[in-house]
């Protein structure tokens, strides 16, 4: 043990470092990680964060407004969450609203591989947000959750896109009434 | 079983004591006294976790002669753990593991005191483990491996050379295994190794809610997406059989729509509970390479994994094959990478007047500094919502108002140093 301590001491002499003082309030690694990707971000017009609590930066919500596609009008918001394991878990991401969207279901779960088969803990919480505006741009039918909305998108591109357009006025499909999200432009 | 004199008087150790007396090419210390090996009696090692692994170790360290054992683990015995953890009997189901184990390996290894924890290894402190010489792992849990990892690396301090606790961290997955050694601070870390873990094996949300193929799809969908629909009971609880059963259930129907065959209530406790199946050699074979490193690092015997070789990989999928390699130290590390250096502040200075001076001192030159504490924001740039929320702390100050105090650990990021994090511990003029 003597040995491994004189390296030790080599070492920290090297980095010309002092000691370090008291021993309270450390930081978690998810906490860490995080502070690191919030700082990263980029958001761009079309997307803001809300903190309930700064303080709690592993909970926030993530608002979306499309300027362009079918959703173009929408607003649409996602809580994230991060427990203590990320970023080897991926972070838990739910739409709040009840939406018409061949990758998202009526309980607001979201069909994106790196939320779940593709997650790498080198990826960040800006490939997350990149993939969520995608999905709203380019809506895949080929990966359904909601199947109806998928095979409307399928079938014809003119019926699915009237279908957004009703459902996000907070009309219903199929006897399935779904969440106005229409927000009215200042 | 019958007594004889070398299983309990001090003969016993006789061979370990030759294998620690003998000069060899690899034994570092030549003139190995008596009371050199009476010194290891005196080592207190902690165990975490008394499960398929944790048994193993207890046994083999107490029958290397480690006399001052701690054990801690959560858990109480499930009827299932008893193929392999063979220090539980059928009598001892439902009750603490770390108690049970620590009692029989005490009764068995006479001379051997094993102090048992109850609990999470989130309820002890610091100080805790500051009382023990090496701390052995044998756990299931990601989570849990990182936590006394970070408190490990933490706890590091130059003015202590007894704050560096060596770190053996077994794992095995079926008849996969692995041993690594770290020295905390000097060697890769476990947060260094994340990406090494492989991610738990998923299947796609889409694929579980319109094309099942397979078994454990319906059962997944059953978990993931019927349950959460029809909420049959308000929390789903995995030992719980009724629930179990309802997901079986569930899942049967969904697997008969689909024309899938092999949904059974095992498989389907199976894939809820993410079991994989835990083979007692295996066990066998990391806890013995663990404490082989606890015994060589203790004793100074021979060299032990850690410095050039950290990572040992055991692999019995197909005959035998083990390889020890070198592992590198992350550079950007959220953990071990940057460690806290002392940072003296004024108290009644304000938080603005902090981050001005990052801007100011020399090997810092931060312009737009964001900082946190544990569990407080303190002002971040970015993103916009959260700048406003925090440009008030600006103006406060850092003791009386933001509560900030000697010992509390500030970390600083800038978008200008993406791979960096700079992280202080403060104390005050």
């Amino acid at each position: 043990m003597l040995k491994i301590w004189s390296m030790k001491k080599e070492q920290q002499k090297a980095e010309n470092a002092e000691g370090a003082g008291g021993k309270k309030k450390k930081i978690t690694a998810a906490q860490l990680r995080v502070q690191k990707d919030l700082s990263e971000l980029s958001l761009g017009s079309t997307m803001r964060t809300i903190f309930a609590d700064a303080d709690d930066i592993l909970n926030f919500v993530l608002e979306i407004k499309p300027d362009e596609g079918v959703y173009h009008g929408g607003l649409f918001t996602f809580t994230f969450n991060m427990d203590q394991n990320y970023p080897h878990e991926p972070p838990k991401v739910r739409c709040q609203q009840k939406i018409y969207h061949p990758n998202i279901d009526l309980e607001g779960k979201v069909c994106l591989n790196i939320l779940r088969e593709d997650w790498k803990p080198v990826l960040n919480l800006n490939a997350v947000i990149v993939g969520l505006q995608f999905l709203f741009l380019e809506p895949n039918a080929s990966d359904p959750l909601n199947k109806e909305a998928a095979e409307d998108l399928r079938s014809s591109r003119e019926n699915f896109r009237r279908n957004v357009r009703t459902s996000m006025t907070g009309g219903s499909i199929r006897g399935t009434s779904y969440d106005r999200v229409m927000f009215n432009r200042a | 079983m019958a007594t004889t004199a070398a299983s309990t008087g001090p003969s016993r150790w006789q061979y370990l004591d030759k294998i620690r007396r003998n000069p060899g090419p690899f034994n570092q210390d030549s003139d190995v006294g008596d009371e050199a090996l009476a010194a290891q009696d005196k080592a207190k090692i902690l165990v975490i976790g008394a499960g398929g692994l944790g048994c193993e170790i207890l046994k083999d360290l107490a029958l290397s002669r480690f006399k001052d054992i701690h054990v801690i683990d959560m858990d109480t015995i499930d009827i299932s753990n008893l193929n392999r953890q063979f220090l539980f009997r059928q009598d001892d189901v439902g009750k603490f593991k770390a108690e049970v184990a620590a009692a029989f390996v005490e009764k068995r290894v006479k001379g051997t005191k094993i102090t048992a924890h109850n609990g999470r290894i989130q309820d002890f402190n610091e100080d805790f483990y500051m009382q023990f010489q090496i701390v052995v792992c044998g756990l299931d849990s990601i989570e849990a491996r990182r936590w006394i990892n970070a408190m490990l690396v933490n706890m590091v301090d130059m003015e202590d050379q007894d704050s560096l606790k060596p770190l053996i961290d077994g794992g095995t997955e079926g008849f996969k295994g692995q041993t690594r050694v770290i020295f905390p601070t000097l060697t890769p870390c476990i947060e260094c190794q994340l990406d090494l873990y492989t991610p738990r094996a998923a299947v796609p949300l889409c694929t579980l809610a319109t094309i099942p193929r397979q078994p454990e799809h319906c059962i997944e969908w059953a978990h993931i997406i019927a349950w959460e629909e029809q909420k049959p009971f308000p929390n789903l609880d995995k030992d719980d059989p009724e629930h179990i059963t309802w997901l079986y259930q569930k899942a049967s129907a969904r697997a008969q729509e689909f024309g899938i065959s092999g949904v059974t209530y095992s498989l389907t406790q199976g894939v809820v509970k993410n079991i994989i199946p835990a083979i007692a050699s295996t066990n066998a074979i990391i806890a013995a390479s663990c404490c082989n490193e606890a015994l060589k690092i203790a004793t100074t015997a021979a060299p032990a994994l850690g410095f050039e070789e950290s990572y040992m990989m055991y692999s019995g999928d197909d005959s035998i094959y083990t390889s020890t390699f070198k592992y590198d130290k992350k550079p950007d590390c959220t953990v071990c990478g940057e460690v806290a250096k002392p940072l003296q502040v004024d108290p009644k200075m304000t938080l603005k007047e902090l981050l001005d001076s990052f801007a100011l001192k020399a090997d810092l030159q931060l312009k737009k500094p964001s900082i946190r504490a544990e569990g407080k924001t303190l002002y971040m740039q970015f993103p916009p919502s959260i700048e406003e929320q925090t440009r008030p702390n600006l103006e406060k100050t850092l003791q009386q108002d933001l509560g900030l105090d000697v010992g509390h650990e500030v970390v600083v990021t800038d978008p200008a140093f993406p791979t960096l994090t700079f992280r202080f511990i403060l104390s005050f003029v």
